[in-house]
């Protein structure tokens, strides 16, 4: 039993650092700021979801466990409220989205009229 | 498997600093600056495994609270000042 | 391995430090800074100063940025215009710093095991810790016990800091905008973070008192759950508009607060003093050693919970205000 929940651990814990890493790059190459939330966001649900949940496997029933259980719970928590306000004062600042195809024209427009680059 | 975790978080967490450092606007930093709480409590929890020591945990919850109070301040702040990009809003 | 992250770690402290110099939008500077402070509290856990790193990260990550932006607001700056290079500081400051290199080179090595702390001092303590005090958490026994005394210039300190801001920044009352204000926050309307807010609001303070009580055997204590429970404050008035964040909290108490810290530590020493002991002799405040110890240890921590918490609401309150 005991090396089967290691290797499911490490599994998840794995799994867990390339979300990481994937989230990370999108931050950093993805080309404008509302792609790059969804960015952060892949690091903190499936990067910090599956890494938790491969500590809390090696953890077991423990303190340790519902700690984490805690951080999880912030996480999933502290990161989408943020990610929106961010988004929602960028937008009212005046943050244009980067579209191919603008559908926030009024249903008047032809929708080449609204194209952006 | 931890020292991969590891380093893998702190690779991510270059990047994000890289972002931090670079990104053009305001919201790109506070976004930046997020993650980088995130991250840091991430490699806490991992480097608390690694070293044996779960008391690291207390310190990512208050991590993760401040860190939400941190980008809520500046997205209100900046709502009242003027906005404040490098350049204007094209993204390079 | 740990070693590889301290490298990792120190080298983007150095990229950040090298962003935050040469940066000129200010804003970005003071985000720059809470990452900088996210950065060095996970270098103080890898260096396994526990205690310490959960003060930065309060302090760092989630007050300062609070602060400085306020301080931003309050001076209209966003640019830092640069200023003519200073020669003569400059100069100054490397004979300064050159002479203090020198200085440290006589000193033992850096964490040498028979440097004459870890002879007398540092055992001493760490045996009293746990045969005299009780109390797993070293730090906590220092800081409250063995050296209660510097905590309590430390909360005076803090007090007066406060009290400082607070007659620099506060109008008269006569001057001061009855808080008709705010009928509309910064990001009312705006649902999720309403609602967020007070969901985990409780949690927060709850948090910051576990915090306090648990500073016995984990990392925490007073400074740190101040800091916390005055976040909570803070994030209330963020999101749900500062007129209900004085209703909940109201300023007069948190002025109040600041010297009362003080006065429940100091008031400690007092009453060992009036049962017989020394300032701050926690032994006599019970019949056992121990439990006086106790006893002490968790008035004191009390106190600078009261202080700092009521030093930290007040000067948001005070910069908030300010800026109307």
């Amino acid at each position: 039993m005991e090396p089967l929940i290691d290797i499911v651990s490490g599994v998840f814990v794995a799994a867990g650092a390339f979300f990481v890493l994937v989230g990370a790059i999108g931050l950093v190459r993805l080309p404008d700021l509302y792609t790059r939330i969804h960015g952060a966001s892949v690091i903190d649900t499936a990067g910090a979801g599956l890494l938790i949940v491969g500590m809390m496997l090696q953890a077991g029933w423990s303190l340790v466990t519902l700690k984490l259980l805690f951080i999880l719970g912030i996480f999933l928590f502290t990161l989408p409220v943020a990610g929106h306000a961010l988004a929602r004062a960028a937008l009212r600042e005046g943050l244009e989205p980067k579209l191919t195809h603008d559908r926030r024209a009024p249903a008047g427009d032809a929708p080449d009229a609204a194209e952006e680059a | 498997m931890f020292a991969l975790a590891a380093g893998a978080i702190i690779v991510a967490m270059a990047l994000v600093v890289g972002r931090a450092v670079r990104g053009p606007t305001v919201f790109d930093r506070a976004l930046a600056g997020n993650s980088v709480g995130m991250l840091a409590i991430l490699l806490l929890a991992v480097m608390g495994f690694l070293t044996g020591r779960p008391e690291f945990l207390d310190i990512g919850l208050v991590y993760g609270l401040l860190n939400l109070i941190g980008t809520l301040a500046v997205l209100r702040f900046f709502r009242r000042g003027d906005l404040a990009p490098d350049e204007p809003e094209q993204e390079s | 391995m740990e070693l590889l992250i301290s490298f990792a770690l120190f080298t983007l402290l150095g990229v950040v430090t090298v962003a935050i110099v040469s940066q000129r939008n200010l804003v970005a500077v003071v985000i720059l800074g809470s990452i900088y402070s996210f950065l060095i509290a996970s270098v103080m856990v890898v260096l396994d100063a526990v205690d310490v790193a959960l003060t930065e990260a309060s302090v760092g990550a989630g007050i300062s940025t609070v602060l400085l932006l306020a301080g931003l607001k309050l001076t209209r700056t966003r640019d830092y215009r640069g200023q003519d290079p200073n020669v003569v500081g400059a100069l100054l400051a490397i004979a300064v710093g050159g002479a203090l290199v020198w200085g440290s080179l006589v000193l033992p090595p850096f964490g040498a095991p028979d440097a004459p702390i870890h002879q007398h001092v540092a055992p001493r303590y760490i045996e009293g810790a746990g045969t005299e005090i009780g109390v797993p958490n070293i730090v906590t026994a220092v800081l409250a016990d063995y050296r209660g005394f510097d905590t309590l210039g430390e909360t005076t300190v803090v007090f007066v800091a406060g009290m400082a801001v607070l007659l620099l920044l506060r109008r008269s009352s006569l001057q001061s905008a009855p808080p008709s204000d705010d009928e509309q926050p910064a990001m009312s309307g705006d649902l999720v973070l309403r609602v967020g807010t007070k969901l985990i609001l409780p949690f927060i303070l709850l948090f910051a008192l576990y915090v306090q009580f648990h500073g016995d055997y984990g990392p925490g204590g007073g400074f740190q759950a101040g800091v916390i429970a005055a976040s909570a404050v803070i994030l209330l008035g963020l999101t749900l508009g500062l007129r209900r964040a004085r209703r909940i909290a109201p300023p007069a108490l948190a002025h109040a607060m600041i010297p009362l810290g003080v006065l429940i530590f100091a008031g400690t020493g007092v009453a060992t003093m009036l049962l017989g002991g020394d300032f701050l002799e926690y032994a006599v405040l019970a019949h056992e050693a121990k439990e006086g110890h106790h006893l002490g240890i968790m008035l004191v921590e009390a106190g600078v919970l009261v202080t700092v918490s009521g030093t930290m609401i007040s000067l948001f309150y005070a910069f908030v205000e300010r800026g109307r």
